[in-house]
């Protein structure tokens, strides 16, 4: 009989007191301020894409507001060769992969060459459909199996998409056949309107791991050491060839669901406020200020160097002309039939009919 | 030369592709030490090792998304659903991640994967195990549909598209699978992907099918043969991308054109060939295109699915109605 009873791991409390004492990977500032970094660099990239959307200039975007430590955690221990296989909030997951922010913002923005990432090669476009690529994480587990390679895959979905047969079919396999791969839950409580409480009645989602055979864990998805050290745990486990992992990170979605939508229409202010409270950023800034001397003329220059970084890279998105119309055919099959050939030649032909009116 | 069924030529397609090629991987429902449920893959997993051939969860979703991820890490996967009626639970993973991998990553990631499935009537199976419904794929961009009718180009066709670099739904006619032997070489040769086959000449009505009902619209064509009327018989083989050339050449010499397939009309990828005819070769008709096809009704159950499906009489019919058109 397996337990039920899902271990969980806070480190770092709101306040910035550690409630244990830290592991000895993230007892060095370097690491934490490194850590701290990443998730303000999330913070100004996600701040950035909702005005450029508010001004016209990109197209509905998923806001990550409050779920920063959850992706900078998983980023930070995830080693290169690894493949992050992510739902549509994780940016922060993927900034820290060295997914640029340009491309970022070219993919919401309407252009598909913002998911051709010259950092990460290997790793997957975010999922736009929820759940359906817990089944692809699976397969490139697989291929990291047999191929006898020590890397893992790390699949990333929201509280929702545990609600999914693709999930659960994804981690029964991966269950059975002992697949190197991580399923983490960035559990932010809402499903678009519909809250946590309306997804299941499992007490927690980490449990659902149980049924596959796996263990399943809980973590303050507001607390990034915590985060790496469970995520840390997990890749090692499954990367020595002990199986896989499922991982429920407790967060908060902050903002509404995208910025097309107005989260007051189904929430209360009231149950935002304390979340706010928990703020995965403050309390890294709080833990700093009292252990390593973080000033304020630190804390100015990170946001500076931040907000540099990240105008730069709208400033590279903006300036990117789109492709041309015939672009839509130029990866569709890698040698283009020739029937699409003649639609191809329609659209160009369209296109220059306009230019000339 | 040896002779084969359709289901050998499928069984020998797939050794000689996992013989060639590391990258190529067989699984699904009960394809290893079963087999597979008509015994498509009988004898791979003792061959190659269960690395290579291997039975999965009974899951369809998670067969073809497994597929996707192997495919993007460079694997060859040649996916198993054990009948066409169980096909459905893939369309997320075929319409919203295989056939789009390449175009949303401007080719980062690539998805060489191969769905096969039986499909089609005619051997009284239960329920669920009798359509087809090979235009719901065809209408997805980024897919590749192909459907032999022979054992011979079963086995060229399946190779090539286990060698094809983009996601290709392989469709095979279970009533076909022994049926009939044919003379091939298993020398891994392949057939092409963009290329209707021509099965017969004739310039008096041409005859367009494809999958199980070739059997029947070919028998329609000798019979019409007896009377002195002479068929051209084209075998479309890969539905995506259609080659409409053949097909209108033929219409030209021959001024007639009957579509026969065993799906329901509305919709039917016969509409699709019937348009595309109108569009570039109109005034090459003599006669109102014929389509000869199930009805736009459920399926039935085995007692009334000979009344269903083509069969040559009809389509026989369809060409003397053509004929008496003008």
């Amino acid at each position: 009989m397996s337990n039920l009873d899902i271990h969980h791991t806070t480190l770092l409390g709101p306040d910035g007191h550690p409630l244990a004492p830290l592991p000895a990977e993230f007892a060095n500032h370097e690491t934490i301020r490194d850590l701290y970094r990443h998730m303000v660099l999330a913070r100004t990239f996600d701040a950035k894409a909702v005005a450029l959307h508010g001004s016209g200039r990109l197209g509905t975007y998923a806001s990550l507001l409050g779920q920063e430590a959850v992706g900078v955690g998983i980023g930070h221990v995830m080693r290169p060769e690894d493949v992050l296989v992510p739902s549509f909030r994780e940016h922060a997951a993927q900034l820290r992969r060295g997914v640029r922010p340009e491309e970022l913002y070219l993919y919401w923005g309407g252009d598909e060459r913002g998911s051709a990432f010259a950092g990460p090669t290997q790793d997957f476009p975010v999922s736009a459909t929820v759940g359906g690529h817990a089944p692809h994480a699976a397969g490139v587990a697989l291929a990291f199996k047999l191929r006898g390679e020590a890397r893992v895959a790390v699949c990333v979905f929201g509280d929702g998409a545990t609600s999914k047969g693709d999930v659960y079919e994804a981690m029964n396999v991966a269950g059975l056949w002992q697949l190197p791969v991580v399923f983490i839950v960035t559990n932010n409580q809402w499903a678009l309107s519909t809250p946590r409480r309306e997804q299941t009645a499992a007490t927690t989602l980490a449990q659902k791991a149980v049924a596959a055979g796996f263990e399943g864990e809980q973590v303050d998805g507001n607390d990034v050491i915590a985060v790496a050290k469970v995520v840390g745990e997990a890749l090692a486990h499954a990367r020595s060839g002990n199986g896989p992992r499922l991982i429920e990170c407790l967060t908060y979605r902050l903002a509404d669901h995208t910025t097309v939508d107005d989260a007051a229409r189904y929430r209360d202010e009231s149950e935002v406020t304390p979340w706010w409270e928990k703020d995965p950023i403050a309390r890294v800034r709080l833990y700093l200020s009292a252990t390593a001397g973080w000033s304020d003329q630190q804390e100015k220059a990170l946001l500076d160097e931040c907000g540099t970084l990240i105008e730069r890279a709208a400033e590279a998105y903006l300036a990117t002309p789109p492709q041309g119309p015939e672009a839509m055919f130029d990866h569709l099959y890698g040698k283009l039939p020739a029937d699409l050939a003649a639609q191809r030649d329609e659209v160009v032909a369209a296109t220059k009919n306009r230019a000339d009116g | 030369m040896a002779e084969h069924t359709l289901l050998e030529a499928v069984n020998l397609a797939l050794r000689r592709a996992l013989g060639d090629d590391d990258r190529v991987l067989v699984f699904g429902e009960d394809v290893g030490v079963g087999g597979g449920v008509f015994r498509a893959t009988q004898g791979l997993m003792q061959a190659f090792g269960p690395k290579r051939v291997f039975d999965t969860p009974l899951a369809e979703t998670l067969i073809a998304g497994m597929a996707i991820g192997l495919a993007a890490q460079g694997f060859r996967p040649v996916a198993e659903i054990q009948f066409m009626g169980f096909i459905y639970s893939t369309l997320d993973q075929l319409i919203n991640h295989a056939s789009r991998l390449r175009t949303r990553t401007r080719g980062r990631l690539t998805c060489p994967m191969v769905l096969r499935a039986p499909y089609g009537g005619g051997v009284h199976a239960p329920e669920h195990h009798s359509e087809s419904t090979e235009a719901l794929f065809a209408h997805v961009p980024g897919l590749r549909v192909v459907i032999p009718s022979s054992p011979k180009m079963a086995y060229g066709l399946l190779l090539s598209a286990i060698r094809d670099p983009d996601p290709v739904v392989f469709l095979e006619p279970k009533r076909l699978y022994r049926a009939a032997k044919e003379a091939f070489e298993d020398d891994g040769e392949g057939a092409p992907l963009d290329r209707c086959l021509v099965r017969r000449e004739g310039n008096d009505c041409t005859l367009v099918s494809w999958g199980a009902s070739m059997k029947e619209t070919l028998a329609a064509a000798a019979q019409l043969a007896e009377k002195g009327v002479e068929s051209d018989v084209i075998d479309v083989c890969t539905l995506k991308p259609l080659d409409v050339t053949t097909i209108v050449e033929s219409v030209a010499r021959s001024g007639r054109l009957v579509i026969v397939h065993e799906a329901a009309r509305t919709a039917g990828f016969g509409a699709e060939i019937a348009a595309r005819v109108a569009d570039v070769g109109l005034y090459h008709l003599r006669a109102p295109i014929m389509r000869v096809t199930g009805y736009d009704t459920v399926m039935p159950l085995s007692r009334l699915e000979r009344h269903y499906m083509p069969n040559a009489a009809r389509i026989q019919a369809a060409v003397e109605r053509s004929l008496a058109s003008d």
